[in-house]
């Protein structure tokens, strides 16, 4: 099942792309399992994902801890903490 | 009435007020945001994940509409290049009373700050960098979750 990923920040810089369509394998259960996948892709993804506690997520646009659940999600965005205001 | 907008275009401060001013009610209570000068930084540049920002941002307002019963809310946040002295962000409340009006402007810039997705790249010189989280920005939005 096809998912559109988004990249903001530097997680967008270090990938080289701020969206790709990516068809991950069956039986990622959590949002890090994703992560971990999205990681083994390519030398950016693996820098921008290297250091977890550095980065947040949003399952078809609600925002969730990285440890959540992934369910069948069209859409995973993936950045780091905000700082707008 | 409540109104959240995410655009490149500069915040116009008369128009924000003339809305609040429209609810007709007697207590109005403002934040603006400014790109600071200081430290060298010759531009800002802010990016955001569309669709989800003006969500969270609909989100806390309607939630400060409730938890305040304020009469009128106005959120502006501004994206793209910027440069010392441009408004980044403007918050309105209106209420009855001054109270609620004042404590809900600082509720929403509070939560906004920590809840919204937005990113600021900082540019000084020729050397660009994404901000870093303040941990200041976290304890000013958690106190609201204590009251």
């Amino acid at each position: 099942m096809a998912i559109d990923l988004l990249y903001f920040s530097w997680v967008r810089e270090a990938i080289g792309t701020g969206s790709e369509t990516l068809d991950p394998p069956e039986g990622l259960a959590s949002v890090s399992d994703l992560v971990d996948w999205l990681a083994t892709r390519s030398e950016g993804h693996a820098r921008a994902f290297a250091d977890r506690a550095r980065l947040r997520a949003a399952v078809d646009q609600v925002f969730v801890p990285l440890d959540a659940p992934l369910g069948r999600p069209r859409e995973v965005a993936i950045f780091p903490p905000v700082t707008g205001g | 009435m409540i109104r959240v907008s995410v655009q490149s275009d500069p915040i116009d401060i008369a128009a924000e007020l003339a809305l609040l001013v429209g609810a007709g009610v007697g207590g109005i209570a403002t934040f603006t945001g400014v790109v600071r000068a200081d430290d060298g930084v010759s531009a800002l540049e802010l990016e955001h994940y569309p669709g989800a920002t003006e969500a969270a941002l609909r989100a806390l307002t309607e939630e400060a509409a409730e938890r305040w019963s304020l009469a009128a809310a106005t959120v502006t946040h501004r994206v793209g290049v910027m440069h010392p002295g441009d408004m980044v962000v403007f918050v309105g409340t209106a209420a009855i009373h001054r109270a609620a009006a004042l404590e809900s402007c600082a509720y929403l810039i509070d939560r906004l700050k920590t809840d919204a997705p937005f990113w600021k790249r900082e540019t000084r010189g020729d050397r660009a960098s994404w901000v870093e989280p303040r941990d200041g920005d976290m304890v000013a939005a958690a106190r609201w979750k204590d009251d």
